[in-house]
Order: structure tokens, then C-alpha cells, then sequence
């Protein structure tokens, strides 16, 4: 039985799931950079997150962190026309976007986990901000370059400790 | 036809994609959920439905278990349109009647050829 899922087996996950998006739907640039490890609490984010969990027999979370400027972008080549600012239809399309990219991992992972449940995206929009998994080790984040707008997803998946208990809990965001 | 998500960025991507596609199914109504979906359905009357699986509220399967169940709607075609790839979730799908599935993300060729093979 597996117990762990390795950094690079979720950064090549998110990499393949991120640019079929990129390629069809969106049609913008993608250019990858090397993954990291983030095991400390991120550092306080002005801009857009959007966040999706992941349930079943392993729990976890996504997460798109990205400038109000790239999710005007995003909106705009999903929707295919020019948003200027940080509106309700952007928040909808970074929460597809997230929803879509999160999906298709999951849909990776299920063929070694079994099956998982997705919940449905939250999106976050604001200044000096925390977002934290509590009981989560590390985060696998995976650098993104779009032009000149770098953004990032990052993703972390643990086994369900017993039938109905998670060790993860549900996110929580914290002003700063 | 009826797109049922609760996502307003793909009824709207979805509507763009069928108007562009000039499909015969008449004027296109939208439900962000199937809960939304079965009130539009008791007014509006509709060819076709594309619907998204993960919703609140009601979901996709709920949604294509009550049609199908239901005299007045089981004739009508059902084409999921869902981020759930899993082999499982389609065939649920499938067994539960709907006739066609469509992973997100799409192209607008994968849904006018989806479309094209069930009108």
C-alpha cells in the first residue's frame, strides 16, 4: 500500500494538468520552473488564492496563488475578453481554473489512491494575508511563468489517518 | 438545451461555444445547480442538457438520476461536462443513462463533436 506521494511525482502532476489547461482553454504561455518544498507557513500574499480540496481515503489541497494582473489575464483568456480589475467574473474564472487544474490531478493520483472527492473551490481576494492547512508537513509548490506574471500552484496530500478522521483539517485564512 | 454549472465562467465559455457552433437546439437556458436545473425544467422546455457533476446543492448524478427517473425528462439527452476524468465516475455516468461525457478542460471542437454525434 502507498503511503507517501513524493514531491516530484505531485510537481509532474500539476506541470502535465497545468499545461493541457494552458494549451486549450486558455491558450497563454506556460513556462515551469523548478519545484519546491515549503514546510514553514507562507509568507503573507497580497493578490488572489484559490484553494480546493481533496477527500477520500487521502486528504490534501490545492492551491493557485497568483497578482490580481495574471488573474485578470486568466479571465480574460477563459472568458475572451479584457478585465481590467479584480471583479466577480475573474474570481469565478480563477476558481475554474483552479477547479480544472486541481481536478485533473486528482484524476492522476486516483489511478494509485483510488478514489478521491473534490470540494468545490474557494477563492480569496485581498491584502497582507495568510492561508494555512493545519496538521499538513509540506507543501509542494511549483513555480509558474507566464510572460513576464509568475504565479505558482502548490499542493500537499496525506493519507486519511482513520476512516473519518483527517490529520489534515480544513484551511483557514488569517489576516496579517 | 440546458447547461447546468455552478461555475458562471463555464455556462458562459459553454453558451459562447454552442451559439459560435449554430446548433439547432433552440434558445439556450442556464441552472447553476441541478436544483436551479429542475425549477428552469418545470418552464422551459429543452432538447439537450449539459451538466456539470460537482455541484452544490444537488450534483450532476443526483440531477441525471431524477430526469431519468422521470417520464416528462428521460428522453431528453444528457452530456456531462465535469471535471471528475475517473473511469468510475463515467461509467456511473454512462449507466445511469447519460449519452455522452466531456472532461474539463475542453476544446470547442470536443463539444461540437460531441454534440454533433448525439443531435
Amino acid at each position: 500500500m502507498i503511503d507517501r506521494i513524493s514531491s516530484e511525482e505531485i510537481a509532474a502532476a500539476i506541470r502535465t494538468a497545468s499545461q493541457e489547461l494552458f494549451s486549450t482553454m486558455l491558450q497563454l504561455p506556460l513556462e515551469d520552473s523548478p519545484f519546491y518544498e515549503e514546510t514553514s507557513e507562507p509568507e503573507s500574499i497580497d493578490g488572489v488564492v484559490a484553494l480546493v480540496g481533496i477527500a477520500g481515503s487521502w486528504t490534501g489541497t490545492g492551491r493557485i496563488a497568483c497578482s490580481p494582473h495574471f488573474a485578470c489575464r486568466l479571465a480574460g483568456a477563459l472568458l475572451m475578453q479584457p478585465y481590467e480589475s479584480v471583479n466577480e467574473d475573474v474570481l469565478d474564472a480563477v476558481a475554474e481554473v483552479s477547479n480544472m487544474i486541481i481536478g485533473s490531478v486528482k484524476t492522476i493520483f486516483e489511478e494509485k489512491l483510488g478514489p478521491l472527492a473534490l470540494s468545490i473551490p474557494t477563492v480569496i481576494f485581498g491584502r497582507n494575508y495568510r492561508t494555512r492547512s493545519s496538521g499538513v508537513p509540506k507543501w509542494t509548490v511549483v513555480p509558474f511563468r507566464t510572460d513576464g506574471d509568475t504565479w505558482n500552484i502548490s499542493f500537499c496530500v496525506i493519507p486519511t489517518k482513520t476512516s473519518g478522521q483527517h490529520i489534515a483539517r480544513p484551511d483557514v485564512v488569517l489576516a496579517v | 438545451m440546458l447547461i447546468v454549472d455552478d461555475s458562471a465562467a463555464i455556462r458562459k465559455i459553454l453558451h459562447r461555444v454552442l451559439v459560435q457552433a449554430e446548433i439547432p437546439l433552440g434558445k439556450v437556458h442556464e441552472a447553476s445547480d441541478g436544483v436551479d436545473a429542475l425549477e428552469k425544467l418545470k418552464t422551459e422546455k429543452v432538447g439537450l442538457i449539459l451538466s456539470d457533476i460537482n455541484m452544490p446543492n444537488m450534483d450532476g448524478i443526483e440531477l441525471l438520476t431524477k430526469l431519468k427517473a422521470d417520464d416528462a425528462y428521460k428522453s431528453v439527452p444528457i452530456v456531462m461536462v465535469t471535471t471528475e476524468g475517473s473511469q468510475a465516475k463515467v461509467m456511473q455516468a454512462l449507466e445511469l443513462g447519460a449519452v455522452g461525457y466531456v472532461r474539463k478542460p475542453f476544446t470547442a471542437e470536443q463539444i461540437k463533436e460531441k454534440l454533433a454525434g448525439i443531435i
